[in-house]
Formats: structure tokens, C-alpha cells, sequence
């Protein structure tokens, strides 16, 4: 990606993401997602944090706050939670078998209203069920679009399984086709992307390798949801990927405001993929 | 060293007994050969042993761990044997009778196995994966119900592996 793409997303995703977490790249990255191990003491740490290289820790810590589901869909915890000047770390005790999923989701509504003539703008933040409070008596037209955002991560202990994947049907969420913590170098990827519950085609998906500091080229691929809102990856080479998957965004001038009126969801996540 | 897994051989023989159709119970003799390597800090290996049927299951015959640390923490790096684990281990309990046991000193370790399998097309493949050090794989093709013996070696953390199959 050109720098000025990276500029022009860059703004699309400040005004699309809530206020904790803006701008740039948010990633979780787990220590490890393929986990084997019988004893009552293993754990996976995640860092989290916002950054313009994968992964690495230079801009900002993630802001929101964590949550774990584990292999059976009931809540798990977080522990020792630390934010730091650039990254969040935290561990997730493994003692169930199956795949955990750790993740945070945030909704929210941005859009513009005339008041006596003069066009303002939804305060940041604003979410759904307060936005008859914000908008003032007298208002008109009154445009908004409902802005998703959900980052997650799957870690297996033990054989792969699909609990974790019932889709709530809010912004976009994987369905897995090759499970997420079963990827080997070699072998296609596929997952399907739901937006609000249903499979959904010309969604945007980025994928790129971590390690971009001690590279010269992005090595981004620029991927879209076919008719069945399935894509299918190949990899490059074993690793980490940060994989991005956005509703369309229409180009418009930079810095300019998104135009109100639509869906806009943003869905991260962070996938290891095995050597041979 | 050799061992036998007698709870496997009564399946085995029981099932050329009853179904009709399976091979004639046959014994996989394998010989591993653990390098003896220099290196500042040396761990012995982790080693999985298991028979993958073309286009078919695969089956654990033998794992090598550090099966003596408190709390069964020795399993947690079962992981690194990394393509067993995908095809086989990730479905298994820990300890196993029968299959899983001690990690093994550098030398030349001789076992025998008598698996339930059918005439076919069979990849026997040894694993090794090394504490601080690398990870291994040897491959060794054989079909069912012949006899007949074949070997294949590692270049680093397996020596001379061979295979003898016995009816």
C-alpha cells in the first residue's frame, strides 16, 4: 500500500473506531495459539496494542478492555493485566481443551445533523441508545452510520473446535472453513466473513506478515469476499498475519469526513501460521 | 532396547481374528538413531513414532517425553513436534499407556509395534524436536501386507532410522 492509502485509511479508521483505539494498526499477538500441555499451569500472554509495524510496539497500548470465551462459550478471565506507555499485556490461564477466543467489540454511532443552519457532528463515542440524547430538539437532517468494531484471536489447546464461532450477528465475525489455529504453510486458508449476521461479498480484506521492520516491501495482500462472503488466503511464508477485513470505503478526498448514511465495520485479527 | 505393548498386541490379534478382510497381524520393527551432538546446552529430544495410511488415518505408535516432571509439565512442549502433533497428537491424552514413555540418550533405540492396519499404502515418520535445539522429520514408505525392510536418515536431529516389516 502507497503511503497516502495507508493515509487515506489511516483517517477512514479514526473516525470509524471508537475513541480508544484510533488510527494506525490495532493487533492482539498471542504468545502462542496451537497450545499442548495436561498440567493445571499453562498460560498464553497477549500484547495488545496500536502500531504502524506488525508487530511491534511504537504508538499506543490497547485501550479496551479484553474479554476471553472459552472452549465451552462461557466467560473466561484475564490476568495480570498491565498497561504499558506503548503495549497491554495480559495471560490467559489454559484449562479447558478447545479453542479460546479473546477478543473485544465495540459499536458506535458518528453522523451529522443541520441545527439552525449549521451542520454538526455527533460527539465522539456516541453509541446507539444514547443518540436520541445527543441530538438536539430541532434538529434536521439527521444522517448516521453505525460503525462496528471487533478484534479477536483463537488459541487451541488440544484439537480445534468451533464453539467460540456463533456469531452474535453484530459488525463482522468470522466463520471458519479452515480453522483459524490450523493453518500450515502450503496449505489455502479459507474463512467466511458475516456482516450482521449474514455472509457478505466485496467486503475489504488485508492481510499482511508481521516482521515489516526488517523488510523492504509490505508483502500486503488486497483481498475481497466472494458472492458466499468467503475469501481464500495463501501464505508467503510461516508466521504471524494481521488480516483486516473492512466494509467497502468508497475513496474521497483526504481527511475529508466519511459521507453518513451506511454500515461500517472493521474486523481484526492475528493468525499464526505453522511451518511444515 | 525393545519393548512390548501388550495391550496393543491383543487388539491386534483380535482383530485379524474377527475382521475379515484386515492383514494378517504384522510387527513394525524400528530402529532410531539419536545423534550424539556437541552443543553448549543439549536436551534429549522429543521423538513421536506414528503410521500415516495414504489418504487415511493416522495412528500414535510411540512418544518420548519428559514424562517425569511434576505436574505433567513435560507436555507442554509436545507442541514443538509440531506435525505429529497436528496429525495425531492434538487428539490424545497424556501420559498414554502403551504409547507415550521416557525420553531417550543418543544411541541407536530398537522397538517393535504391532498396529491394527489393513493392507495398503502406509508413510511411517519419526518426529524429533529439541529444547533449544531444531526439529526433525524422517519418512519412510511402506505397503501392506508385504514384508521387507527400508531405512532413511536425518541430517540433524535424527540419525539412521530403519523399518522392518514382519508378517
Amino acid at each position: 500500500m502507497k503511503l497516502r492509502n495507508i493515509l487515506i485509511a489511516t483517517a477512514v479508521a479514526a473516525v470509524a473506531i471508537p475513541a480508544s483505539v484510533q488510527a494506525h494498526r490495532q493487533w492482539m499477538l498471542p504468545s502462542m495459539t496451537v497450545v499442548s500441555g495436561e498440567g493445571a499451569d499453562v498460560w498464553v500472554t497477549v500484547d495488545a496494542a496500536v502500531s504502524n509495524d506488525l508487530f511491534y510496539f511504537e504508538h499506543q497500548p490497547l485501550r479496551a478492555e479484553p474479554l476471553v470465551m472459552l472452549p465451552d462459550g462461557s466467560a473466561g478471565e484475564v490476568k495480570n493485566k498491565a498497561q504499558g506507555r506503548y503495549r497491554t499485556t495480559f495471560d490467559v490461564q489454559i484449562q479447558q481443551r478447545g479453542t479460546y477466543k479473546i477478543f473485544y467489540a465495540s459499536e458506535g454511532v458518528m453522523g451529522t445533523y443541520k441545527l439552525n443552519g449549521e451542520e454538526k457532528r455527533l460527539p465522539r463515542g456516541t453509541t446507539a441508545d444514547k443518540l436520541a440524547s445527543v441530538i438536539p430538539a430541532g434538529a434536521t437532517d439527521v444522517r448516521t452510520t453505525t460503525a462496528s468494531n471487533r478484534n479477536e484471536i483463537f488459541v487451541t489447546a488440544g484439537e480445534p473446535t468451533s464453539t467460540v464461532f456463533k456469531p452474535v450477528g453484530k459488525g463482522i465475525e468470522l466463520v471458519p472453513v479452515t480453522h483459524p489455529n490450523d493453518l500450515v504453510m502450503g496449505e489455502d486458508a479459507t474463512f467466511q466473513f458475516l456482516l450482521d449476521g449474514k455472509p457478505t461479498p466485496d467486503l475489504t480484506v488485508t492481510v499482511i506478515p508481521g516482521g515489516i521492520r526488517y523488510r523492504d516491501q509490505l508483502n500486503q495482500q488486497d483481498l475481497k469476499t466472494g458472492a458466499d462472503g468467503k475469501v481464500t488466503v495463501k501464505w508467503g511464508e510461516p508466521g504471524m498475519y494481521w488480516v483486516n477485513v473492512t466494509t467497502p470505503r468508497p475513496a474521497r478526498a483526504e481527511g475529508a469526513p466519511p459521507a453518513p448514511g451506511g454500515r461500517r465495520a472493521s474486523y481484526v485479527t492475528t493468525l499464526e501460521v505453522m511451518a511444515p | 532396547m525393545q519393548f512390548r505393548v501388550t495391550g496393543l498386541t491383543a487388539t491386534a490379534l483380535g482383530a485379524g481374528l474377527f475382521a475379515p478382510g484386515m492383514a494378517a497381524a504384522q510387527t513394525l520393527d524400528v530402529s532410531v538413531t539419536i545423534p550424539r551432538l556437541t552443543v553448549a546446552e543439549y536436551h534429549r529430544p522429543y521423538v513421536a513414532i506414528w503410521v500415516e495410511k495414504e489418504g487415511g488415518p493416522k495412528q500414535t505408535l510411540a512418544v518420548w517425553y519428559d514424562v517425569d516432571l511434576k505436574n505433567n509439565e513435560g507436555t507442554k512442549w509436545l507442541r514443538d513436534i509440531r506435525q505429529w502433533w497436528r496429525a495425531s497428537g492434538r487428539t490424545m491424552r497424556f501420559p498414554a499407556a502403551g504409547v507415550t514413555g521416557a525420553t531417550k540418550a543418543p544411541g541407536t533405540h530398537k522397538v517393535s509395534f504391532r498396529p491394527k492396519l489393513g493392507a495398503g499404502n502406509y508413510t511411517l515418520v519419526v518426529e524429533a524436536a529439541r529444547e533449544v535445539g531444531g526439529r526433525e522429520l524422517v519418512r519412510i514408505p511402506f505397503s501392506l501386507p508385504k514384508g521387507g525392510t527400508a531405512r532413511a536418515a536425518g541430517k540433524s536431529e535424527l540419525g539412521a532410522v530403519t523399518l522392518t516389516v514382519k508378517r
